[in-house]
């Protein structure tokens, strides 16, 4: 199928052992379809509410800008928790278990990821995430469920079958991901109720009321599961795993424990989605009296505790390298906080991953911090979502590139966010570490206008230019260029005075450069 | 009878209801009595007294306008000349290919009616006959003639019960079905003789015990009746009827029908035939534990038929087996409206249809501009209920759909791995994409069905006065609680957010973007609620 015929056209002539990072040539040679990601999964942690990214992943390298710009929540220098991969950055007091991760090498970091022109609103914002529409466009179906149905046009008809005897995707406990919805039908399956889930693997019975209607309900939904074509597959694959790993007794934690058994059971669906919820820190969103504490830090520790649990549980089950997750959230929080003691809906945050076969890098920089920022100031996107999606459609799902196109709607470039062992694709397994500044411009500060310079290594390059608050201001570089420096001026004669910023993005290499009118 | 199931018994009895009148009661009464309860509806009743509005429902209805030819295209015209837009009732047969069109013009339009229903009873009950005296499309093949029998059903839906039996035993599509109309001296044939008495009139209860004999002695008092197929109506042919006397047995006190040899003697002998089966008190027990199995509940206990039943058809008798009186009583009884009561019925295939798409007011093409699609829209509706195994116009037989009396499932037969899915994928359908008809679309519109509610920028009333009127059975806060963080607030804790945004809609009506997001959220909700075995429950 799609998949086949790509592996098959990238392996052809293409010498390797140099590039394969240890990996042995013959173990490559011998790739069998666990190897190709048809038993790759993804697990989507969603986080609702939209995270505060700046109190999550703390700037050591632009402490002082931090603090001034949080005086009431910032976290103290000596409280944040390092890890090996930067030394420009802290982890959230709360985030012990995924400070471990990283040091496992089985977490990433990727830095202020949004969109132009970002929505601030929970609905809207949540609907692009889930979708990866373009901020002004409006799209009815889901990212995974696109994906999904590239293999599976005519689902649910026909299925289970032998191929497929598995659901497609689940949503753990709750209603089905606007981003499993496929072009026609739902991809994820749908669990008529938030409880029948967990009374379906626990063999439980849901309680009726004692009235004649009571019984006509009961009835029914012994009707409804047994037409539940999936009910027996997810029982047998819960009933194989009788021992797992210790959880946190929380909410998120236990939505990943069914998820691990379900895996260990041997279930192959695809895509799992579990939830939190809690984000939306408007207030108090730290203790005043340690601001390591608090709110915040609690969430991330029951989500970075649950994902440890997790990762620990699959390991134990032997199935850890067929899991890759990631955590998103709808939007991230302002740059300066407020006055009570939370921060307002914003614009680009972090995202994690995890796995064994995550790329354990950080992306990106810092993001940047106005010596005397305003309500308004947000974080600027480094990263398009829609490269992350598109890294795990290549590199996790190993899906041909121009499919990535239809399912993300565009054209968007993968990062290397996953170990080539996953794909047998050629990327490169070290981040891009970028010594020398590939976008400039001068005058800095301009008036009517300002010249860009870049350096591009070839093929497509797009240079977008950035409000403060994230608008897409205008775009002076978008197309093919051929590899070297280049110049071209900007007309900003129509820019209000402030804070402005280009980003630059050249296949997986994406630079900003701050500039003032 | 037997006792199923009684985990609570249905409290109070025949007396009149004087308890409370909100949207719980009314929306009872209208998912029993009409299709689906529609919030306009229950507003309307929301300001009469329980008695107006059960006299409203059972106001003598106004006649409905007969089906039309929608089915003339470009490539095809009807034979006899019907044009597009004109009613074929009164049309020469033709062939079999304009007669299969007429039939599913026929079926269409009864969707029509039941879907475009006045807020009355009347449409139920033509279901209720319907599946009483039943026919079948299928069987009796003639497109007039199942449109005549249909005009039966409703000119005597409310009316007197004898007089109904009458006109069904000489309407002609029962006499081709039930082949009254070969039924001759020399060749009797008991069919109808048999129903008449085991379905129609006694049933077949321990009250019932009329002898084979009597099922004979029926069959020759209806020889010689035949149908002129032209006119469409029965005719007598006093050369196949049975002029000798008919003797009845103990169970009809012996009664003898003077045999005759006249046309109007031998409508005297089916006077006679009647008087002598109605006489018989069992006739107003059948009926009475029918109509209160298809509209309260279907266990009738040795409680529910001494304090319900016996009174009922006590009414019934007094009447003159007048049909009003006895659905008075019933819905306006304290029975009918204990809580015990309320979604203890599975909706059957034409409930969950009709009554989903009265429910959300949905709007369908103009009949004037776009005949063709109204006509086909309809008919997907009407095949909706057929593959969910309940063709209007086509029961599986004389005895009616099962669900309406076979026991102990009942109401339970409706639903089983196959048409359990379809009944979800009918309303996913419907809020998902709607159905399409040559480019015009009929889809629930969710947005509209939550102004209806009194306060839905508010998410838990919202939601808690929408399951008021499409639920019947009651839902624990937990699940409300989580429709509402997971859908409505998107994963956000704060209900303002919904509130806002909902403000936002109306505020800013032009606003496509905001309209959206309420949209999608609202589909899934709803989509949610219908797909819960608790939609089913009526």
């Amino acid at each position: 199928m799609k998949r086949r015929d790509f592996i098959q056209n990238t392996f052809a002539g293409v010498v390797m052992p140099a590039l394969l990072n240890g990996l042995s040539f013959k173990a490559f040679g011998n790739v069998d379809d666990a190897a190709l990601g048809d038993e790759n999964i993804l697990v989507v942690v969603q986080l609702s509410g939209g995270n505060d990214g700046l109190n999550t992943v703390i700037p050591i390298d632009k402490y002082g800008l931090y603090q001034n710009a949080r005086t009431n929540i910032a976290i103290p220098k000596e409280k944040l928790l390092t890890i090996p991969q930067t030394d420009t950055l802290g982890l959230n007091p709360g985030m012990t278990s995924f400070q471990t991760m990283f040091k496992e090498g089985k977490a990433a970091l990727i830095q202020s990821v949004g969109y132009p022109n970002p929505n601030f609103s929970h609905f809207r914002a949540t609907d692009i995430w889930n979708t990866a529409s373009d901020s002004n466009i409006f799209v009815n179906n889901g990212w995974t469920g696109r994906y999904l149905a590239v293999d599976n046009p005519s689902f649910p008809t026909g299925y289970p079958n032998t191929k497929y005897p598995d659901p497609l995707a689940i949503q753990i406990g709750s209603v089905v991901n606007t981003a499993l919805q496929g072009p026609i039908q739902s991809m994820g399956m749908a669990i008529s109720n938030p409880s029948s889930f967990y009374n379906l693997i626990s063999n439980k019975v849901e309680s009726t009321p004692n009235t004649l209607a009571g019984k006509e309900l009961k009835y029914l939904r012994e009707v409804a599961t047994q037409t539940n074509l999936y009910a027996n597959t997810i029982k047998s694959a819960a009933g194989k795993v009788t021992k797992q790993a210790i959880y946190p007794n929380t909410g998120l934690a236990n939505q990943l424990k069914i998820v691990a058994q379900l895996i260990g059971g041997g279930l192959k669906t695809k895509v799992y989605y579990v939830s939190m919820g809690g984000f939306d820190t408007h207030s108090a969103q730290v203790n005043t009296s340690d601001t390591a504490t608090g709110s915040h830090t609690n969430l991330w520790k029951t989500v970075s505790d649950a994902i440890k649990s997790f990762s620990d549980d699959l390991s134990g089950l032997g199935v850890s390298k067929k899991v890759l997750g990631l955590t998103y959230s709808e939007f991230g929080r302002r740059v300066k906080s407020n006055a009570s003691v939370g921060t307002d809906h914003g614009a680009a945050a972090p995202m994690f991953m995890f796995g064994d076969l995550v790329n354990p890098i950080v992306l990106g920089k810092s993001p940047d911090i106005a010596a005397s920022p305003t309500t308004n100031d947000n974080v600027t996107m480094q990263y398009d979502f829609r490269s992350v999606y598109a890294s795990i459609l290549t590199q996790w799902f190993c899906l041909d590139q121009s499919y990535v196109d239809d399912v993300l709607l565009k054209d968007f470039q993968p990062l290397p966010l996953v170990q080539v062992q996953a794909c047998g694709k050629i990327t490169a397994n070290e981040p891009i570490t970028l010594t020398e500044d590939l976008i400039g411009n001068y005058p800095n500060p301009f008036s009517d206008s300002t010249t860009l310079t870049f350096t591009t290594k070839g093929g497509h390059t797009m240079i977008q230019i950035f409000d403060n608050i994230g608008r897409v201001i205008s775009v002076p570089v978008d197309g093919e260029y051929d590899a070297g420096r280049h110049e071209v001026v900007v007309d900003t004669r129509d820019f209000n005075s402030g804070m402005y910023f280009a980003r630059l993005q050249n296949g997986e290499i994406q630079q900003v450069r701050r500039m003032v009118k | 009878m037997t006792q199923f199931y009684s985990p609570t018994a249905i409290q109070g009895g025949i007396d009149e209801y004087k308890g409370e009148w909100k949207t719980a009661q009314i929306s009872h009464l209208l998912k029993r009595t009409m299709f689906g309860a529609n919030p306009d509806d229950i507003a309307y009743f929301q300001k009469k007294t329980v008695s107006q509005t059960i006299d409203e429902l059972l106001a003598t209805p106004t006649p409905v306008e007969p089906p039309l030819n929608y089915y003339d295209t470009v490539d095809y015209k009807d034979p006899q000349g019907i044009k597009f837009g004109e009613t074929w009732v009164n049309a020469i047969y033709g062939d079999g290919t304009v007669n299969s069109r007429r039939r599913a013009s026929y079926k269409y339009w009864w969707a029509i009616q039941m879907a475009t229903q006045k807020r009355n009873i009347n449409e139920k009950m033509v279901l209720f006959w319907h599946n009483h005296f039943s026919t079948e499309i299928n069987d009796v093949d003639d497109a007039r003639f199942v449109y005549i029998y249909n005009t039966v059903l409703r000119k005597n839906a409310l009316g007197n019960f004898k007089d109904f039996v009458r006109q069904i035993t000489l309407d002609p599509a029962m006499l081709r079905y039930l082949n009254g109309r070969l039924n001759t001296k020399n060749a009797p044939d008991e069919n109808y003789g048999r129903e008449l008495q085991e379905l129609f009139t006694l049933g077949k209860g321990s009250g019932s015990k009329y002898t084979e004999d009597d099922v004979k002695a029926a069959a020759r008092v209806l020889t010689g009746f035949n149908i002129n197929n032209d006119r469409i109506v029965y005719t007598f042919n006093v050369n196949n009827h049975d002029t000798t006397d008919k003797k009845f047995s103990a169970f009809y006190n012996n009664t003898v029908i003077k045999g005759t040899n006249t046309a109007a003697g031998a409508e005297k002998e089916l006077d006679d035939l009647l008087s002598m089966i109605f006489a018989v008190e069992e006739v107003s027990y059948y009926i009475c534990r029918k109509l209160y199995q298809f509209f309260v509940y279907y266990d009738i206990t040795p409680t529910v038929e001494k304090d319900i039943i016996e009174p009922l058809a006590k009414i019934f008798r007094n009447n003159k087996y007048e049909i009003k009186p006895v659905l008075a009583a019933l819905l306006k009884s304290q029975h009918f409206y204990d809580a015990n009561v309320y979604g203890s019925m599975i909706k059957s295939p034409l409930d969950l249809v009709i009554g989903t798409l009265r429910e959300f007011n949905v709007t369908f093409p103009s009949p004037k501009d776009f005949l063709q699609e109204y006509y086909n829209l309809f008919g997907e509706m009407a095949r909706q209920g057929q593959i969910m195994q309940q063709d209007i116009g086509d029961p599986p037989n004389v005895a009616g759909w099962p669900a309406y009396y076979q026991a102990p499932m009942f109401y339970g037969i409706w639903v089983n791995s196959d048409t359990y899915p379809k009944r979800n994928q009918y309303t996913d359908t419907f809020i998902n994409s709607g159905f399409t008809k040559n480019n015009k679309k009929i889809q629930l519109d969710v947005v509209a069905f939550a102004k209806k509610m009194p306060t839905p920028n508010e998410p838990n009333k919202l939601i808690s006065d929408s399951l008021e009127i499409l639920y019947k059975i009651p839902v624990t806060t937990e699940l409300v609680q989580q429709l509402k963080k997971d859908i409505l607030l998107s994963g956000q804790s704060t209900d303002y957010y919904w509130t806002e945004l909902w403000d936002t809609m109306i505020s800013k009506p032009n606003d496509t973007n905001t309209l959206n997001m309420v949209t999608t959220r609202l589909r899934s909700l709803y989509k949610y609620l219908m797909a819960l075995p608790e939609y089913q429950l009526s």
